[in-house]
């Protein structure tokens, strides 16, 4: 039970601060644009989009799709500090997931030896949450056209199990086989291709979308290279009363 | 090296399966509800976390 409490424990600690750093950094970055394509999001009219704004929320009713958004009287967060404070707290929270999942993840491959280990899974989880995704679906804007939630979801996932998948086996074995294998599994999601949406109008332009997308890549670089040094630093120094056989296990491996 | 590598995997698997897999589920379960629950309040609330992590939204 003791390596169980000891993760939670290192990725609580890892996550709240990369979170809170994440959320600085996309209150310069981030934030700002998205605030700028809700207003062209209401302007335009939300015919092709759906409406988010949260300023004319009741007042776009109208203008949206139904289907979209069935309930648009749901609670939302208020403009300025209140919605700050939420988007800190799920950033804060997915950060904790991501370190669980990190953390276990290197586990099994030997443990985390420090923050350089800790980097190198951050890197990878970088290329797994948010690079691979994100070539067949690029970083959205509110008001830009998508295809149907659930497709896209299925496709997020599968994109990052497979690369998760291709990476690892890249990383810990040697084989030939498992290398192709790799590559396989790398390259099949992009393949099969992201569900495309049915047309590509949008009120927002072209500029602020290209601004919103390296913001994306570049705060979430940051964020999982902290969050995995962090977790690689922490990991280390709270190890006490784990089981010996796990202890030499994990330096078998160590690289 | 392979092997090695095939015969730690078993060896972990035996005393650290449990917990491991209780803390990637447990990971997975929190990105899953932050990032990609349905329900609209948890969207609203996590809306610019949603798009400022590239997850698929709306």
């Amino acid at each position: 039970m003791s390596l169980f409490r000891n993760i939670v424990f290192t990725a609580v600690i890892a996550g709240l601060l990369s979170g809170l750093l994440l959320t600085v950094m996309q209150s310069f970055s981030t934030v700002p644009l998205i605030l700028q394509a809700e207003s062209y999001e209401n302007a335009g009219g939300g015919e092709v989009g759906h409406s988010h704004s949260h300023e004319a929320a009741p007042a776009g009713n109208a203008a949206t799709p139904a289907d979209h958004h069935p309930d648009e009287e749901a609670w939302m967060p208020a403009d300025g500090f209140e919605r700050f404070i939420y988007t800190a707290a799920a950033d804060m929270l997915a950060a904790i997931g991501f370190g669980l999942i990190l953390i276990a993840v290197s586990e099994a491959q030997g443990g985390l030896k420090g923050w350089r280990s800790g980097l190198m899974f951050g890197i990878a989880g970088f290329l797994t949450v948010s690079l691979a995704p994100g070539l067949g679906l690029p970083p959205e804007l509110p008001g830009m056209p998508a295809a149907e939630l659930g497709p896209r979801q299925v496709w997020w996932i599968s994109t990052a199990v497979c690369t998760a998948a291709g990476l690892g086996l890249l990383a810990y074995t040697r084989s030939a086989v498992f290398a192709a294998l790799a590559i396989v599994l790398l390259i099949a999601p992009h393949i099969v291709g992201a569900p495309l949406p049915p047309g590509h109008e949008t009120a927002v332009p072209l500029e602020l979308y290209a601004r919103f997308v390296n913001a994306v890549y570049a705060t979430n670089l940051v964020f999982w290279a902290v969050l995995g040094a962090l977790a690689g630093m922490i990991r280390e120094r709270f190890r006490a009363g784990e089981e010996i056989t796990a202890r030499s296990d994990g330096e078998f491996v160590s690289r | 090296m392979a092997t090695k590598t095939a015969s730690t995997a078993v060896g972990i698997s035996s005393s650290k399966i449990i917990p491991l897999s209780m803390t990637a589920l447990l990971g997975l379960f929190v990105v899953g509800f932050v990032g990609f629950s349905h329900m609209e309040v948890v969207h609203n609330a996590a809306h610019d976390s949603r798009h400022s992590f590239a997850f698929p939204c709306h």
